[in-house]
């Protein structure tokens, strides 16, 4: 049955719908009350990088060895690395310093460091005052827990300690046979040398 | 008594043309955007588009970082369909270098871009009406349904709109049972909103009096104006990248190209309804059987990517028309050459022969029909 | 049906045709057509029934610095008959004087904006194109800035991320740049 303004009176009982429905159904009222009430972002949702250390700060497991610096597209990343009073490299970073205003949170950092150290954060609440060297993070801002890296990435974190314990374990296997063929070799004695 | 005029105003007041711009900080000219446009009182007679606000200087950029690191800088061309980017990039550089992408990986590319092409066409309607002085209702619902479809994006890739999800011979992660359970609820309630928003718009007495027989494009300026996607569609153009070039997995799909056959902006408009439906076939038939394997080919390195010299074109058919990228190889780990052939730029070509005899509030429909942005157009 | 070369060169007469192969991966061999029968050869390929190519994709400059040309790369489809893509290039000298092309807009309406970006960054010149004037950059910029021997004015203001080349012309240009890039030169 047509009547002049059909097609505006159903659209006017579409939104009538949506309005009333707002207040009886959750699925039609869809504002979230931020700062008071905040929605879960999901598991692998990525803001920022950060370092991961196992122990302590003061052994991360990053080695400075500057692969994420040459693989970053917009080169946010600085690294300098640690030296002794000789000059020798001590496989960790002294300066890291990553510009989160030039970022673009593409996660190439990630997937091509090959220590499993440096992981994507999910904190969004980045802003501050000062507009060039305020948003520059440098070392002991990434510097986060391997504790925290479970808390916020369950499944994947658990997935990165199952890989490196099974590094871990490869390596010192390996050790242990190549000490148990070192000591078989000195055991036994040289062919020859009784007679 | 009616005194006869003195003077007959028509033959001493002379009018003459106003030129103006529009934009380019307009809120209807989706970006900075500016139409340099010569009205007679509200009649436009000519306009001449002025890009290049938006100019971040991408295929430059490309020349200097690996074949890998320009993907990220892909999602932000089209900022709305950062899925689409990656797969026309993915695609070129896999042509040039004849890497062969597993099935799943397939499968995973097609769910990604579809659910793309649906929050495009549902925010694209919404923003044509927002011009059309709609005051964000449609937008807004096209929003809260596109809202599920980020957060999937969100779920699998990281990131809601710029997701560097695509990787050369695959996808960077798998879809595990929960999010494809995620991806098929979004698909099962999109009929439901689509039935929904149609209802709002398409016989509503307003809406059919702003935009039929407005903007009409004659079909064989459309081919000659190398116009294409749903502009070109809608102006009886039947040209599907997905039907004609097969990439992918579209051969093995079932699914309609709606065809218009007036042109105008109401053309427009409903051929993105109808696409949305055929996506929505799309994914029916790709979520139901997805078959297991790797989602990553084997010999691509991440890093030391190489591929050998020469030049090639891969293109696919992206929301807002064909997303081309011509690379060009010297053998190195970067790229001598990285042009990106965008949609949207060539859409604005006849924009001027849409827009002249009408007046200056058809002229920001029209803009709104072709469905830019200027992230693409100027790159 | 794509044409082969000898076709072209019995349709029009006086071209010269060079294959420039691709990788075999891409398979997608260009046609390299001298400055002068260009348009007779757009043309040919728009009108002639069996080819119908009407709706030209995609126009590139490639500036090979090495080889001392440009290179601009037309990319052709049809859309009634469905095949493609029929790759057209011409090669201009890289001296500004000399680096002019013919437009295929008259053919093409499609390559106007196109035509206009490769004049912009590249500096060809279209004879023929109603309208040759910037597109992406402003109008009172000189210089052609995608050509591989651009030189980005020293107008360090602030250079957020410099490293390598970029960091040695901002020390030597004097520009103000991030402490973090300056940390670069931290010894012990």
């Amino acid at each position: 049955m047509n009547y002049p303004g059909k097609g505006l009176v159903e659209g006017l009982a579409i939104t009538a719908r949506n309005f009333v429905g707002s207040y009886f159904y959750k699925d039609r009222l869809t504002t979230v009350q931020y700062p008071e009430e905040r929605v879960q972002t999901p598991e692998n949702s990525r803001t920022f990088p950060f370092l991961v250390f196992d122990e302590s700060p003061d052994k991360p497991r990053c080695t400075a060895c500057k692969i994420c610096e040459v693989e970053c597209p917009p080169k946010c990343i600085y690294i300098v690395m640690d030296r002794d009073d000789k000059g020798k490299p001590l496989q960790r970073p002294k300066v890291f310093d990553i510009d989160i205003s030039v970022c673009m949170q593409c996660q190439i950092c990630v997937e091509v460091c090959p220590f499993e150290s440096i992981k994507m954060d999910n904190d969004y609440e980045k802003s501050r005052y000062g507009r060039f060297n305020d948003l520059v993070q440098r070392l002991p801002d990434l510097l986060k827990s391997n504790a925290y890296y479970n808390k916020i990435k369950p499944a994947e974190a658990a997935e990165v300690d199952a890989k490196l314990k099974a590094e871990a374990e490869a390596k010192a296997a390996k050790k242990a046979a190549a000490a148990a063929a070192a000591a078989k070799a000195t055991a036994v004695p040289p062919a020859g040398s009784v007679t | 008594m009616i005194a006869e005029p003195l003077i007959n105003s028509a033959d001493t007041i002379t009018t003459k043309t106003l030129e103006i711009s529009i934009g380019p900080q307009h809120p209807s000219t989706h970006g900075v955007f500016r139409m340099d446009v010569v009205l007679d009182g509200e009649v436009v007679r000519a306009l001449k588009p002025v890009v290049g606000y938006l100019h971040r200087n991408h295929e430059q950029l490309a020349e200097k970082i690996s074949w890998l690191g320009s993907m990220p800088y892909t999602d932000r061309l089209d900022y709305f369909n950062s899925m689409s980017n990656n797969w026309a990039y993915a695609l070129a550089v896999e042509k040039l270098a004849g890497i062969k992408v597993p099935e799943r990986a397939e499968c995973i590319r097609v769910i990604m871009a579809e659910l793309s092409r649906l929050q495009n066409h549902a925010s694209a309607i919404g923003f044509l009406l927002q011009d059309c002085g709609a005051w964000g209702t449609p937008l807004l619902y096209a929003f809260k349904e596109r809202e599920k479809i980020l957060d999937f994006f969100e779920t699998v890739s990281g990131s809601r709109m710029m997701c560097n999800y695509f990787r050369f011979g695959g996808v960077r992660v798998d879809l595990n049972d929960a999010m494809l359970a995620m991806a098929r609820k979004i698909v099962a309630e999109f009929p439901k909103f689509l039935d929904e928003f149609e209802k709002l718009m398409t016989t509503n007495e307003v809406v059919l009096a702003r935009c039929q027989r407005v903007g009409i494009l004659p079909r064989e300026l459309a081919i000659a104006g190398s116009v294409s996607g749903p502009v070109a569609r809608a102006s009886g153009v039947e040209y599907d990248i997905r039907k004609v070039d097969k990439y992918g997995i579209y051969d093995r799909l079932e699914f309609g190209v709606p065809v218009g056959r007036i042109g105008d902006v109401y053309d427009r408009y409903y051929i993105r309804v109808l696409e949305m439906r055929e996506s929505v076939k799309i994914l029916q038939q790709v979520l139901r059987d997805i078959p297991a394997g790797p989602v990553q080919a084997v010999e691509v390195k991440l890093r030391g990517f190489k591929i050998p010299a020469g030049d090639g074109y891969g293109r696919v058919e992206g929301p807002k028309g064909e997303l081309g990228f011509y690379l060009v190889s010297e053998g190195g780990p970067k790229p001598y050459r990285y042009h990106i052939r965008p949609p949207s730029f060539i859409n604005l070509t006849v924009l001027e022969d849409m827009c002249v005899g009408h007046k200056v509030a058809d002229a920001i429909i029209i803009l709104g029909s072709i469905d830019i942005v200027l992230g693409e157009v100027d790159r | 049906m794509i044409p082969t070369s000898e076709q072209l060169c019995a349709a029009v007469p006086g071209v010269v045709i060079e294959i420039v192969p691709s990788t075999l991966a891409a398979a997608q061999p260009a046609m390299l057509v001298d400055r002068e029968h260009l348009v007779a050869v757009a043309r040919y390929l728009k009108n002639e029934p069996s080819c119908q190519f009407e709706f030209c994709s995609c126009v590139t400059g490639v500036d090979y610095l090495a080889k001392g040309f440009i290179e601009v790369v037309y990319h052709l489809y049809s859309v009634a008959l469905k095949h493609g893509p029929v790759i057209l290039k011409v090669r201009a000298p890289r001296e500004l004087d000399q680096c002019h092309v013919p437009s295929l807009t008259p053919v093409w309406r499609g390559c106007e904006f196109q035509e206009r970006e490769v004049f912009d960054l590249y500096g060809v010149k279209f004879d023929g194109h109603p309208d040759l004037r910037r597109i992406l950059m402003w109008n009172e910029f000189t210089d052609h800035p995608m050509r591989k021997d651009y030189v980005p004015p020293a107008d360090y203001e602030w250079e957020p991320t410099p490293h390598d080349e970029v960091l040695k012309r901002a020390k030597a240009d004097g520009g103000i740049m991030p402490p973090s890039a300056l940390a670069t030169e931290v010894k012990k």
